[in-house]
């Protein structure tokens, strides 16, 4: 689903974010992407969603190399994407309905759908019945939760997270992660970016774990001795 | 995506634009008055021109000209004269005067009769009066045909029987340049207006445009709903051009009136045409969405998502 061959990031501003980084997400996998606050999980994100391009290396995500792709077929490829973060980018003036419709609404889909589709990702997140709240309304953990339900309304094949729980007190942070597992469960491959361990070795997933813009450890099973070299 | 579907999403964007500007009534409005002055300037000017036009039509499609010929010139020699004057595709009549006739009238209508008695021979030449077809009364296009008659060898004098009316026309023809100008100018106001307003409206939306195209939304898309923006600022403001336009017909009627009635004319000042409204609405419309387009295509691309 996912690789990235000896990719290098340099900003504008001369630092390098990511150097020589290399590894496979597959179809499915639920994988927390670990490390420091600047050690380059917000950057391989930022790669995937095509925010940003890569300096070096090639990053293919859904059969696509992102170098390769022209500029007016980025929407189409941000929409096989969902995507969560750690302040939701709610619209504040745009009930819960709107905000949750906006991937199907950009992808044209019929009133109808949207109508029904926007109800079961609401109802997954377990908000049926707060479509016409403002997101202010809410509290910090529904407000994540409709953040979710925007990054799956239109069934994306992979959903990538940027420190979903930051601000999420440990029960709301296990909750939210209960349920990307629960969309791994239906095929969906998710990527986690966080920094809360406690959760990451909860859930006992594949970890990535990046320090200085460098690959640290990418053990496919247990994670507990990198996580503890890294710390 | 299916016809019906885009239809929709087009409807959708129109009537999310329309709930926007109501949302802030007095910034609309302000925005309306001044894209509705701009245009009502140049539509007013517009009234002016077909106006006098109407007002003076009668006078200006009877300009003829005089033609006297030399007194030498047989009367045979000014029929020909006249047939050939006839040819030209610009003269609707052609009208022969001879010195007999013209001594004749002169006897009668002067009051001189006594005195002109005392002539041994008449003194008038044969004279043609030439009147201009309708289209070729411009004041261009009578001195044109004055030039024409004035080079023929018979011709002594070429008189122009109405010359303020040629002024008049020639006046009438700078208006129109002005209101071509004026057009230009007031339409360049326009689109700077509501270019100005639609990148005032993209700042204030920044953070929903960089989500929508987070999720994937392209720049069709985003920009749909600022191009409906500006089509009803500038709709809206045509509308308001209209009305204003209304008002000032209605209060310059009756004045109007009375001052054609000293000149004793029954002359009623016009309104705008069927035709006229249609192309000031069609103006706003074509206005706001270039103004929009222009203005969009500036700001929108640079506006990237940041994670």
């Amino acid at each position: 689903m996912i690789s990235f061959d000896r990719v290098s990031k340099r900003y504008a501003n001369g630092r390098e974010a990511l150097s020589n980084v290399s590894f496979n997400i597959h179809t499915g996998e639920m994988v927390f992407l670990t490390g420091r606050s600047g050690a380059g999980k917000s950057t391989v994100l930022k790669l995937i969603a095509l925010l940003e391009r890569p300096t070096r290396g090639a990053v293919v995500v859904n059969t696509k190399n992102t170098q390769a792709l022209r500029a007016r077929h980025i929407p189409a490829f941000r929409r096989g994407i969902g995507v969560v973060f750690q302040d939701h980018k709610l619209l504040a003036d745009r009930p819960v309905f709107d905000n949750v419709a906006l991937p199907l609404a950009v992808a044209g889909a019929p009133l109808k759908e949207i109508d029904k589709r926007v109800r079961a990702a609401l109802d997954q997140v377990g908000l049926l019945g707060k479509e016409r709240l403002l997101p202010q309304e809410l509290s910090v953990g529904e407000q994540q939760r409709v953040g979710i339900a925007r990054a799956v309304v239109s069934k994306p094949p992979l959903l990538i997270a940027d420190e979903p729980t930051g601000n999420l007190d440990p029960d709301l942070s296990l909750e939210v992660m209960r349920l990307f597992r629960r969309f791994q469960d239906v095929g969906v491959t998710v990527i986690v970016a966080t920094h809360d361990m406690h959760i990451v070795r909860e859930f006992g997933e594949r970890v990535i774990t990046l320090e200085n813009g460098m690959l640290q450890g990418d053990p496919p099973v247990d994670p507990l001795p990198s996580l503890v070299a890294t710390r | 995506m299916s016809l019906g579907v885009s239809g929709g999403r087009h409807l959708q964007a129109l009537f999310g634009s329309l709930g926007r500007l109501a949302r802030a009534p007095f910034a609309t409005f302000l925005t309306l008055l001044v894209i509705a002055l701009a245009l009502a300037l140049p539509a007013a000017l517009k009234l002016f021109v077909t106006n006098a036009q109407a007002a003076t039509g009668n006078f200006a499609s009877a300009v003829d000209l005089s033609v006297y010929l030399k007194t030498e010139v047989p009367l045979a020699k000014a029929q020909q004269l006249t047939q050939a004057a006839q040819q030209r595709p610009d003269v609707a009549s052609v009208t022969l005067i001879p010195a007999d006739k013209g001594l004749e009238d002169f006897r009668t209508y002067s009051g001189f009769g006594d005195a002109l008695a005392a002539l041994k021979e008449n003194p008038l030449p044969h004279v043609l009066h030439v009147r201009p077809k309708a289209q070729a009364s411009s004041a261009a296009a009578l001195e044109a045909l004055r030039n024409y008659f004035t080079a023929w060898p018979e011709v002594d004098l070429v008189q122009v029987d109405s010359e303020w009316v040629m002024r008049f026309n020639a006046i009438l023809e700078v208006l129109q340049r002005v209101l071509v100008i004026a057009v230009v100018l007031f339409g360049i106001g326009v689109l700077a207006v509501i270019g100005n307003t639609i990148r005032l409206e993209i700042q204030g939306r920044r953070a929903e445009i960089e989500v929508t195209k987070l999720v994937g939304g392209s720049n069709a898309f985003v920009r749909r709903p600022f191009l409906y923006t500006g089509m009803l600022y500038g709709l809206g403001g045509a509308l308001l051009a209209w009305g204003i336009l209304a008002m000032i017909v209605l209060l310059l009627r009756d004045s109007v009136a009375t001052l054609a009635r000293l000149y004793g004319s029954r002359y009623m000042l016009e309104g705008l045409a069927l035709t006229d409204v249609g192309a000031l609405l069609g103006a706003g419309v074509v206005l706001g969405w270039l103004g929009a387009w222009i203005s969009a295509a500036r700001h929108l691309q640079r506006i990237e998502p940041r994670a």
